[in-house]
């Protein structure tokens, strides 16, 4: 017995022309991305594989292929444990604290407010997103800046009587890169958010009143259920772009004070740059791709993306 | 179950003002409709009863007591929205359940009257399905569930039928109407399709730009018409109207003159499609359209007034086009309007020409 829908596909199957055509789709459709993936994502990877069996150093010579860099990534490199702590906390601090949680206040908040208002806050906190990177930095060590000209230490010293300026780069560096870096990342949740709630038909708000809700409860009931997509779509790419990015903490701290505040691409960067091991910062970033890929697949799994993924709007056979 | 009362009640959006002056009062368990065309003010009124708007001007009363400033959540009102406004993430459980999470009702007792309101509406066996995977008359009945489960003092439908298909809207139209008779609560009704308003309502309120045309039974509307705008949006197939100067107890219209009582000056005379007959009297025309309606049949005469529709029972035409014939009426059946300010002139009417 055949369903329905299999007839129709047995009846799409047999018109001549149909096999070029999809062959055409196919390459008209997802052909760009193809390209795009293989030149940007396997090219690199498949050269990163390599390089990472080799001893390149600083001489850039290759005398031998090697798997001695894998052995000291499980083996020998005992800083390379208390990096990937650092790297957990850091990722999942700024998501949890930062980007997630005070973007979605932020969007709920300038939602709720008068339109003009709202605009204005967020524009503020697109601020720092469309700063360059080493102006926004060159602002932060200006203000956490050990001296008494440190932004932070003339507040907490001429408005709250404190004796002697605070060293935050040394006393507290892990909480100013999440800080900072969370500031940024705040914004890209912000605007996703903002615009999954301005999606939500009004009605929805109306009849929640109707029935009986108060603010919060609207908030609860209907904003944040109709949040769930962009709210995990935003915890993935932004864990994986926290995992990869390091420019801030290299321009805030260099990574110090000693290792303390570098974070798995950071340590990449130093073995490879600073120490000039090439091979083995290869080897370093290969691990981190297969993090990153994990971690993908297990938000993927944990969100259970592929529920809310919508069905293609036009359809191309 | 509340007596409603608005008095010069306006409604502003920044400059615009949607609503210049209401004033209505609408009896405990009464049934009423608030018609007219689209953009004339019928949802804003009724957002107002509901404490979504806040009136610019004016008071809203319940049962005595101004609500003007009273939120929405304490109104204790049950709104069917023209969109149904379900909740997407919830099951049709929950959607029903929702009003009565925020009146501390135990959830044994919240339960049970879930699954009433949703025999009530016949929607007992969807409970664990979601809104969007239920027809748009599956989800009138959740959003009417929703609306009465919490036993609402006043039950505000904005054009609840107007997704539905037709022979959907007739049984829906019949069951809103039953349970209105079983509940006895006060209901409001908005629409902008006469069939639905006369069908339903004790009383209806017909609005234009605003301002109130009419209040009336279905027959004060149909049969006394107390303006133009009125004669012509209630009916169907719609009224003829012709305009015509009256001297010396004749009215001329075009090229037809008729006898009139209690008017002069320039007016316009209404007759019912369903009013006129094609006989051996009256007016003479030429027939120059033929529409079979099931048991009526519409012809469209061309006379010397102009186009005039005539309905007549029966479902065969006894007629054709291009038959010469002669279309007659009841004087009593006639309305005459003062064309200058669109008004209806009580007592007065034409009678066929003879
Ligand atoms: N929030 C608003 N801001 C400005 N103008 C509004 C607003 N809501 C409604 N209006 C205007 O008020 C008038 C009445 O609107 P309303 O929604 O009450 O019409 P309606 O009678 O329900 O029409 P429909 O049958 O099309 O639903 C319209 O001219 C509309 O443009
Ligand atoms: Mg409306």
């Amino acid at each position: 017995m055949t369903t329905i829908a299999d007839e129709l596909t047995i009846e799409r199957r047999g018109h001549a022309g149909s096999v070029a055509r999809r062959r055409t789709n196919f390459v008209i459709f997802l052909g760009p991305a193809i390209i795009l993936t293989v030149l940007f994502f396997v090219v690199p990877v498949v050269i990163d594989v390599a390089v990472s069996f080799t001893d390149l150093s600083r001489s850039l010579r290759i005398s031998e292929f090697t798997t001695e860099q894998y052995e000291k990534v499980f083996r020998t490199d005992r800083r390379l444990s208390q990096v990937i702590g650092l790297t957990f906390i850091y990722v999942f601090g700024t998501l949890a604290i930062f980007n997630v949680t005070f973007g979605l206040i932020l969007a709920v908040a300038t939602t709720a407010i008068r339109n003009a208002s709202g605009s204005f806050f967020r524009g503020v906190w697109l601020l720092p997103r469309m700063s360059p990177s080493v102006l926004y930095i060159l602002l932060w060590l200006w203000a956490v800046s050990p001296t008494e000209a440190g932004l932070i230490n003339q507040v907490l010293m001429q408005a709250f009587g404190l004796d002697a300026p605070l060293d935050l780069l040394t006393s507290a560096p892990i909480a100013l890169i999440i800080i900072s870096n969370g500031f940024i990342g705040a914004s890209m949740g912000m605007i996703i958010f903002t615009a999954a709630i301005r999606s939500i038909p009004e009605h929805l708000y109306h009849a929640a009143a109707v029935d009986g809700a108060g603010t919060f409860a609207k908030i609860r009931f209907i904003t944040l259920p109709a949040l769930r997509w962009p709210i995990s779509f935003v915890t993935i790419y932004q864990t994986l772009s926290l995992l990869v990015s390091f420019e801030y903490i290299l321009l805030l701290t260099k990574g110090g004070p000693f290792y303390d505040t570098t974070v798995y691409a950071l340590y990449v960067y130093r073995r490879a740059f600073e120490s000039g091991q090439y091979g083995y910062g290869a080897a370093l970033a290969l691990f981190l791709i297969v993090i990153g890929v994990v971690v993908a697949l297990l938000g993927w799994r944990f969100f259970d993306m592929e529920r809310l993924l919508q069905r293609p709007r036009i359809e191309v056979h | 179950m509340a007596k409603i009362e608005f008095r010069n009640v306006v409604k502003r959006f920044g400059a615009v003002e949607v609503i210049p002056d209401l004033n209505l009062v609408i009896e405990d368990g009464e049934f009423v409709a608030l018609l007219g065309p689209s953009g004339c003010g019928k949802s804003t009124s009724l957002f107002m009863l509901a404490g979504i708007y806040v009136p610019s001007g004016g008071e809203l009363l319940f049962d005595g007591h101004v609500v003007n400033e009273v939120e929405t959540r304490d109104r204790n009102v049950g709104v069917v929205f023209q969109s149904y406004a379900l909740y997407p993430h919830m099951s049709v459980r929950d959607n029903i359940l929702f009003p009565l999470r925020f009146k501390k009702t135990p959830r044994d007792e919240a339960l049970a009257r879930v699954t009433a309101a949703a025999d009530l509406v016949r929607v007992a066996e969807l409970l664990d399905r979601r809104p969007s995977e239920l027809s748009g008359g599956q989800q009138q009945r959740v959003a009417l569930a929703r609306a009465l489960v919490k036993e609402p003092q006043l039950l505000l439908l904005d054009e609840p039928l107007s997704n539905l298909d037709a022979s959907l809207r007739l049984s829906m139209r019949t069951e809103i109407k039953s349970l209105h008779a079983q509940l006895g609560v006060t209901t409001v009704l908005v629409t902008h399709d006469q069939i639905e308003a006369t069908t339903m309502a004790d009383r209806i309120i017909c609005m234009r730009a605003g301002r109130i045309e009419q209040v009336g039974t279905p027959d004060d509307l149909y049969l006394r018409p107390s303006s133009l705008f009125v004669a012509g949006f209630i009916g169907s197939p719609p009224i003829n109207l012709v305009a015509g100067e009256a001297e010396d107890g004749m009215v001329t219209v075009n090229g037809a003159r008729f006898p009139v009582e209690g008017a002069s000056g320039s007016l316009t005379v209404g007759l019912r499609p369903e009013h006129l007959r094609i006989g051996d009297t009256g007016f003479a025309g030429r027939i120059a359209q033929i529409e079979p309606m099931g048991r009526e049949i519409l012809y469209v005469v061309e006379t010397g007034m102009g186009a005039v529709r005539v309905l007549e029972q029966g479902s065969s035409a006894g007629h054709s086009t291009g038959e010469q014939v002669k279309i007659g009426f009841l004087s009593e059946n006639s309305l005459v309007f003062e064309t200058e300010r669109q008004k209806l002139i009580a007592g007065a009417h034409v009678r066929e020409p003879v």
